[in-house]
């Protein structure tokens, strides 16, 4: 094991994205002169990477910037601070026509499968847009291959000239998919994917979600709050709290033993479908909500809801350390860690 | 025909129409269409149930599956929802604690609503008057029931309840308004007025879901002590197996407007005899076990309301629909028979399915097919 | 509250001084700009041109615009004299210009004119405001009935008839064929019963116009509201429907009708410059076409900075119970 301090972004497969300390503050004015009195701290530093091939699963709650953090990555949106890197080039700071050819490999799937189509526009338009602003014309044509793109994700090609209202939810989210997809993306990115639908319609999508990864080799962001959905589909998992990373591993030592007090409650606040163990299993309850992103609490965000919390963690921010070989954790008190591991946390 | 044979449950096992019920709740036959310029949505289309004090009811069901109206019903609220008011279509009997509701006059059933029946909604920020402060609104839904009491009392007593349901500084808080409270401490003011008159049917409809994981972890032992302390019978409405799975004794699974299976909660999950209880335990993603199998969704979508398919409403969606012969599940509705199977195990003799498939088929397809792959 | 208050206040003080500065810019410097001679426009074109001089020279037309302002703004408060080589008036304050076709200053005429449009005004608001809302909200309970039809359709047409035809068809009607109503305008103070007679149909006339969009504008709201959430809590804590309806779903289908309250108060003006030509009533409205009619540029001035006062106080009144009606408003 390396010291623990610094971290390579990249240990282990090629980084297809990297992330660098990113922030993104949005300010908050107010009166006539707009003078800025606050910012939401949205998203405050964070650094990981994405792995070619592999699905990074990002969860939290409302406020904690998971959202935001996509559409940072994705360049939605302009980071404050910190810088992002996709296949070794910077893209923190790229205008429209800068990122214009790296759309292509770079695509979102947004939540609510209800607005984000334009009802005014057939399914054939909406699919074939992107080959309309990249000026590509694929081959066999737009129409050919927007047919077989509708056939990919499970759709009829006679879908073709039919209306986004004509369509149910799980049709919608699929129509989505296909139009983030037309392009042969490297990198997906779906903010909260499956929320917006039924339980039965969920599995479609997150199977085709899957089988659409096997097939074409994609890499796949997933953002949501839903743990039982991030742990069905990642590969890692990244935590977040108020902006901030608090544990990142791989899918198998997350819910075996997470490290991070406020994953452990995560975990066990999730209900299970399964009557007989309401009884046994052990549950934390947290107090209170989420603070307000505008000021969050001071040192480790966590304090004011974390029952291991010090005088340590109100005036320290821990760091994101890797406390075993691919698990990162920021805590000074981590649970489930190696002894001499932990101590190094608590000091440093 | 097998059918014949076996006891309706339409009617509840202990009595016929009409006549009054020996459960708390007893809901026979309830059907809730609206007209519409489409045609005729059948939201709630036949269901029966019953329940008693201290009891929980967990009603499952996706959207369009008649859940949500089910409960409106029984508040008497249905004329009130989306395809407009008055002009619901309700029939069937709703008895509640000994008298019947659907032939009462409808300011006694008001009268009875806040009361002995009381509701908790899904969004706890537009469930509440922007306008109002939290106390007004609690005071209100008191006074409304004691008009003798004063001011003071009433308020008293919704600091009491503020208290309760664990709202910190109390006294303070009673003369907020909604947008200044977090989206927990809103449903727990939601909750705090529901519980105000001592109601002895509590029905909840989605509580949690609008709320945080760890929100709703709160939400939902305060539900659960709530009722230990109160001794009401609840109803728990939500799309959420894990939701039922913490807090119901019994669980009633509706597709189309019907309940397709019902059971106590514990045989639901483990032995469930239901294709489409079978398709919704197969979609779900588990947090509590390494899943490397895929997902097992049901095909399809779920029905429209203004068109239910002939037969099994299920049939289009289900992989056993050709199993019974001679394509029963097109042509002829199932009704409710009570397996079996389960008679002599816990909660015997309570567990109800409707479905074509012989019993020891369906015992067969669970335990060979289906179980091994959750 | 208190904060809020002040800071409406102050924008109140604020916006009648850009109203002033308006004003006078548009009848005194542009003339000036344009070329052509504001005096001219005080006189008439017939006048002798020592007449004119000394016009010139009492309005101080020769100084520059802002010392003009300033004199303007000074004579509000503290009044002024028109001084000439020849001549001199004396106009008291409250100052708002000095009629010289009329040799009087503007503001005993004005102040006895603003109560008849005051009268008119409000009473047609109260009007409106009531019927109109009583109607939407019958309408929204009733939807899709004969009565939500009727008022809906009688709606349409109070918005799309033109005051005058609405206003010389009751005339006709109401006054010279049935004889029910009639007479000339009375003040309040010598005789309410008459006040009252006077303007009955003038208040009936205007109001029809707005109160046929206030009714189209509750029902649509008084429809959305009822499909909130909160409305069904309301049901489900056994109110009973009167006390849904008036106090829950009032409450908050007075919020929109309250905005665009405010902002007709201002356009009010228009139609009541109609309706008091129709019905002569000497009002503030008739004064405005007298003066445009008689190029008596001082009054015109007069005229335009009470109607805008009058809509910048409104629109105060309409902020501050606004943020009564909401504490979102008050709070943040």
């Amino acid at each position: 094991m390396t010291i623990p301090g610094q971290q390579a972004p990249s240990d282990g497969p090629e980084a297809l994205l990297t992330v660098d300390g990113l922030v993104k503050h949005f300010p908050i004015t107010k009166g006539l002169l707009r003078r800025q009195v606050g910012a939401v701290q949205a998203v405050d530093g964070l650094t990981f990477d994405v792995r070619t091939g592999e699905t990074l699963g990002v969860v939290g709650e409302s406020g904690c910037g998971k959202s935001t953090m996509g559409r940072l990555i994705t360049r939605l949106l302009e980071p404050t601070g910190g810088r992002v890197t996709f296949r070794g080039k910077d893209i923190s700071h790229l205008g429209v026509a800068g990122m214009r050819p790296l759309r292509r490999d770079i695509q979102m799937i947004f939540q609510d499968p209800y607005s984000s189509l334009n009802p005014r526009h057939t399914v054939g338009t909406i699919v074939g847009a992107p080959f309309k602003l990249q000026g590509i014309t694929p081959e066999g044509g737009v129409k050919k291959e927007v047919q077989r793109l509708l056939e990919l994700v499970g759709l009829s090609p006679e879908h073709y000239n039919r209306y986004p209202h004509e369509f149910s939810g799980g049709q919608r989210q699929r129509i989505g998919i296909a139009r983030a997809l037309a392009l042969k993306p490297k990198l997906v990115v779906a903010d909260e994917p499956v929320s917006a639908l039924d339980v039965s319609i969920q599995a479609q999508v997150v199977n085709l979600l899957d089988d659409l990864q096997d097939e074409l080799g994609l890499t796949y962001v997933i953002i949501a709050h839903d743990l039982s959905v991030i742990r069905h589909v990642s590969d890692r998992i990244a935590v977040m709290y108020l902006g901030k990373l608090v544990e990142l591993t791989d899918r198998t030592s997350l819910y075996a033993k997470p490290m991070h007090p406020y994953t452990k409650a995560l975990l066990s606040a999730v209900p299970v479908p399964d009557p007989k163990r309401r009884t046994k299993r052990e549950r934390i309850l947290l107090k209170g909500d989420v603070p307000s992103p505008i000021s969050p609490p001071s040192g480790c965000r966590f304090h004011t809801r974390c029952w291991k919390a010090t005088d340590v963690c109100k005036a320290q921010e821990p760091p994101l350390l890797a406390l075993e070989p691919g698990h990162q954790v920021a805590c000074h008190h981590p649970e489930n860690a190696p002894e001499a591991a932990a101590a190094g946390a608590a000091g440093g | 025909m097998t059918t014949a044979a076996a006891p309706s449950p339409a009617s509840g096992p202990a009595s016929g129409p009409g006549e009054p019920p020996t459960a708390f709740l007893d809901v026979r036959d309830l059907r809730i269409h609206f007209p519409t310029d489409d045609g005729l949505v059948k939201s709630v289309d036949g269901l029966s149930f019953q329940l008693e004090k201290g009891r929980t009811l967990g009603i499952v069901g996706e959207s369009g599956s008649g859940k949500s109206v089910t409960s409106l019903g029984i508040m008497g609220l249905h004329t009130v929802g989306q395809y407009g008011r008055g002009k619901a279509r309700i029939s069937g009997e709703i008895w509640l604690d000994g008298k019947e509701l659907m032939s009462a006059d409808p300011d006694e059933v008001r009268r009875l609503r806040g009361r002995e029946m009381a509701m908790i909604f899904q969004d706890p920020l537009s469930a509440m008057h922007p306008y109002f402060t939290i106390g007004h609104q609690i005071v209100e839904a008191y006074r409304v029931h004691h008009s003798d009491a004063g001011k003071k009392t009433a308020r008293k007593r919704a600091v009491e309840l503020l208290d309760r349901v664990g709202i910190p500084q109390p006294d303070r808080r009673v003369d907020d308004y909604p947008h200044q409270f977090s989206g927990g401490m809103r449903q727990r003011a939601m909750i705090a007025m529901a519980l105000v008159n001592n109601p002895e049917l509590l029905i909840a409809d989605e509580p949690t879901t609008a709320l945080d994981v760890t929100v709703q972890a709160q939400i939902l032992d305060l539900i659960r002590d709530l009722q230990k302390e109160f001794g009401s019978a609840v109803i728990v409405i939500t799309h959420d197996l894990g939701v039922v799975a913490e807090l119901a004794d019994d669980i009633l699974v509706m597709y189309g407007g019907r309940c397709v299976e019902r059971g106590p909660a514990e045989q639901l999950f483990s032995a469930p005899r239901h294709p489409y209880t079978w398709g919704l335990l197969g979609s779900m993603p588990r947090i509590d076990r390494e899943q490397t199998e895929r997902l097992i969704p049901v095909k399809g979508s779920p029905p429209s309301l203004i068109n239910i398919p002939s037969g099994c409403a299920f049939n289009p969606r289900c992989p056993y629909a050709d199993v019974p012969a001679g394509g029963i599940t097109r042509t002829e509705r199932p009704e409710l028979r009570l397996v079996t199977g389960a008679a002599g195990g816990p909660g015997g003799g309570q567990h109800w399915s409707a479905c074509h498939m012989a019993e020891e088929e369906r015992t067969r397809i669970w335990t060979e097919e289906i179980a091994p792959k959750l | 509250m208190f904060a809020y208050i002040v800071r409406r206040l102050f924008a109140v003080i604020v916006m009648l001084l850009v109203v002033i500065l308006v004003t006078f810019g548009i009848f005194f410097a542009i003339p000036k700009f344009t070329g052509s001679d504001p005096a001219l426009m005080y006189v008439g074109k017939q006048a002798d041109p020592a007449a004119i001089e000394g016009i010139r020279q009492k309005l101080g037309l020769g100084e520059p615009i802002l010392e003009q302002f300033w004199n303007f703004v000074r004579g509000i408060f503290a009044g002024r004299d028109y001084a000439s080589a020849n001549d001199s008036v004396h106009c008291p304050a409250p100052c708002f210009g000095y009629s010289f076709r009329h040799e009087s200053p503007i503001w005993p005429e004005l102040t006895s004119r603003l109560p008849v449009t005051l009268s008119l005004a409000g009473g047609a608001c109260v009007l409106w405001v009531t019927g109109g809302v009583l109607t939407g909200v019958v309408s929204a309970l009733k939807r899709g009935t004969v009565w939500d039809r009727t008022a809906m359709t009688v709606a349409l047409s109070g918005v799309s008839l033109p005051i005058y035809f609405t206003a010389l068809l009751s005339l006709a009607v109401f006054k010279y064929k049935l004889g029910w109503v009639g007479g000339e305008y009375t003040s309040f103070g010598d005789d309410p019963g008459s006040w009252f007679g006077g303007l009955i149909l003038p208040w009936v006339t205007l109001a029809f116009l707005y109160a046929a969009m206030y009714a189209r504008l509750t029902r649509a709201t008084m429809l959305e509201v009822l499909g909130e959430d909160y409305i069904r809590t309301a049901r489900a804590k056994g109110l009973a429907e009167p006390v849904v309806i008036g106090k829950h779903a009032m409450r908050s289908t007075m919020t929109p009708i309250l905005t665009v309250l405010g902002m007709d108060l201002g356009a009010l003006v228009g139609g009541a410059i109609l309706t008091e030509t129709a019905f002569s009533l000497p009002g503030l409205g008739q004064a405005a076409v007298a003066a445009i009619n008689e190029r008596d540029l001082p009054m015109i001035l007069g005229v335009t900075l009470i109607t805008a006062s009058a809509v910048v106080f409104a629109n105060l009144v309409v902020d501050l119970l606004y943020a009564v009606i909401d504490p979102r408003v008050r709070l943040s």
